[in-house]
């Protein structure tokens, strides 16, 4: 299965990573290429066989339903690239 | 003589009990090495003030008495590891100036044990390579060299393989998704464990492909993987895939007796066109192996084929989910936005100028496998594919098979930049022996065993059943004791 430029852009755009007009052929070329590749995967019989959920037969442990850390806002917002106010700021986001 | 930054960590260990030694003279060996060593670009972050004071703390409690193995033990930790105050990028620059407010549970142990911290290792950037050629930081370069070559030290941890080859550091963490602790081991001459998925927590460790990662040591020799090993695991209740496991004693499990063991030999791993070398190499360990005793297996791992294919349609699935965190909003970079910019804008724009070429292309092709119309055609189905994989592994076991022996790497370490136009296939085919390890959750250790017609080491792969480190490494020191692979690194650096 091939990608072509328009489904290119909307991987880009899902992945929210923009990529330049110009780059987009290249792109698609590549992405071709390595799902090329994975198309082996078809010849395997997997009838009747279940995704792999979990690589070891464990249960996932269970805790009580509490809470177990907070009022740590400070150290929350050390790495922001914009915090004030106790807030990460970030663009307006509704007109 | 051997410099104090040559021992092993169990010579260390020995020399600080009898008092030969001290921790901070075992830093001070290993900081002046470090400076020397700028060229190989395998430290990026250095911390010697935090490396003294590690090491005086250490000197006071070996001198209480009853100090851990670890005690004093200078490390490199690879930069994928959060480390409290310390920056900790992951070799992005999406991550750039990063400084965690949290200890990652592997180093907090390893710290806990009285390891001293030398500073961060670079790698391939989110740990996706082969070579450690998509670092922010640029190439790590194998202390190796035959020619006039730069030679890569692997990846993803090739800072961690280059720091220890090039005795650094005594030991480093690596993590390992698909082969990054295995392959950079070979490519340096030195030995590196995958644990079992589950056997050391991923808390605290910058996350690629969640079902896959695992953390593991990286280290002169079979002993130090043992020692530095169990240092590292245990239960943790903040990593819900922890296994609540007892962790055996992996040094004392080290008797060297493999009488009666059943090792088997995967007639789908000898590929082909491999070297004759690699296949000279492979029959010589497999005779190591029996002259010590163990029993030598024809066997078979019929999926062998689609694990490449498979782990490029799942590690890229789950990276493609555990990077969308990166947005500029909490943590790193933020791109510089024009007036009327949006947050649609602002995450595109971050991610673009923050992710390197090659973490693009990887979160690009798992949104693709993810979205709706294609998630059962590709990632279903290499779940599926997964499935099979692990059942070959089972079905091996269960036929009384106790570790398995392939090569590690299709070839001894190439030149930077020799893989710059290949195909991305080519270089994801690094990964061929060790990334079935990984779909499977199994341990596998890479030990070296001989080197090349030109003078560069090889490694061989073994890989044990579930939760048997103990058992796969001793395997592994038999191995390494009748291979007798003493050859360093010539210091050109």
């Amino acid at each position: 299965m091939s990608i072509d430029i328009d489904t290119a852009r909307k991987v880009a755009k899902l992945a929210r990573i923009r990529v330049e007009e110009a780059d987009l052929p290249a792109l698609a070329t590549e992405l071709s290429g390595i799902l090329g590749f994975m198309e082996q995967l078809n010849e395997v019989d997997v009838e009747g066989i279940e995704p792999m959920t979990s690589v070891t037969p464990q249960r996932l442990k269970r805790r009580e339903d509490v809470v177990t850390d907070g009022n740590i806002q400070e150290q929350i917002l050390k790495n922001a690239p914009d915090a004030r106010e106790g807030f990460f700021a970030v663009p307006k986001v509704v007109e | 003589m051997t410099h104090l930054n040559e021992l092993t960590i169990a010579a260390a260990r020995d020399a600080l009990r009898a008092g030969e030694t001290s921790a901070v003279d075992l830093t001070m060996a290993c900081l002046s090495a470090i400076d020397a060593g700028d060229w190989l670009n395998a430290f990026v972050h250095k911390t010697p003030e935090i490396a003294l004071d590690m090491a005086r703390a250490a000197d006071a409690r070996i001198k209480a008495g009853n100090a851990p193995d670890m005690c004093g033990i200078p490390l490199g930790i690879k930069d994928l590891f959060c480390t409290k105050g310390v920056e900790s990028q992951a070799a992005s620059n999406i991550l750039k100036g990063f400084k965690p407010e949290y200890e990652s549970t592997v180093t907090t142990q390893l710290f806990n044990a009285g390891a001293v911290m030398l500073g961060k290792l670079n790698m391939d950037e989110f740990a996706m390579g082969s070579s450690n050629e998509t670092s922010c930081y640029g190439n790590a370069i194998n202390p190796w060299k035959v020619d006039d070559r730069q030679l890569t030290p692997g990846g993803s941890s090739g800072g961690s393989a280059a720091a220890v080859a090039a005795d650094l550091c005594l030991a480093a963490t690596g993590t390992d998704t698909g082969g990054s602790i295995r392959q950079p081991a070979a490519f340096t001459g030195i030995v590196g464990i995958k644990p079992t998925y589950g056997r050391v927590s991923r808390w605290g460790v910058v996350a690629f492909a969640s079902s896959l990662d695992q953390a593991g040591p990286m280290t002169k020799s079979v002993r130090d993987a043992a020692i530095m090993l169990g240092a590292m695991c245990g239960h943790d209740p903040k990593d819900s895939t922890s296994a609540d496991l007892a962790v055996p004693d992996f040094e004392a499990a080290l008797t060297g007796d493999i009488r009666g063991k059943k090792i088997g030999i995967p007639r789908e791993y000898r590929m082909d066109g491999m070297p004759a070398e690699i296949a000279k190499l492979w029959d010589d360990g497999a005779a190591m192996l029996k002259d010590a005793g163990a029993e030598i297996v024809d066997i078979s791992l019929p999926h062998t084929k689609y694990a490449l294919p498979a782990y490029y349609v799942i590690a890229p699935a789950e990276a493609s989910s555990n990077l969308a965190r990166y947005d500029g909003v909490r943590y790193g970079h933020r791109a510089n936005l024009k007036a009327g910019d949006g947050i649609t804008e602002m995450y595109e724009k971050t991610r673009a100028e923050g992710f390197g070429y090659e973490v693009q292309r990887r979160i690009m092709v798992g949104t693709y496998v993810l979205s709706a119309g294609f998630y059962d055609a590709y990632y279903n189905r290499a779940r599926r594919v997964r499935a099979l994989i692990k059942r070959d592994f089972d079905n091996v076991f269960a036929a009384g098979v106790d570790a398995i022996l392939t090569p590690a790497t299709p070839s001894a370490a190439f030149g930077l930049g020799e893989m710059a136009n290949a195909d991305p296939v080519q270089m994801y085919l690094n990964d061929v022996f060790t990334v079935t390890v990984n779909l499977a959750g199994l341990p596998g250790i890479s030990v070296p065993v001989g080197q090349d017609a030109q003078g560069l080491p090889l490694g061989l792969q073994l890989i044990g059943k579930p939760w048997d480190e103990a058992g796969l490494l001793n395997h592994a020191y038999v191995l390494e004791q009748a291979a007798g692979f003493v050859a360093k690194a010539e210091k050109w650096w």
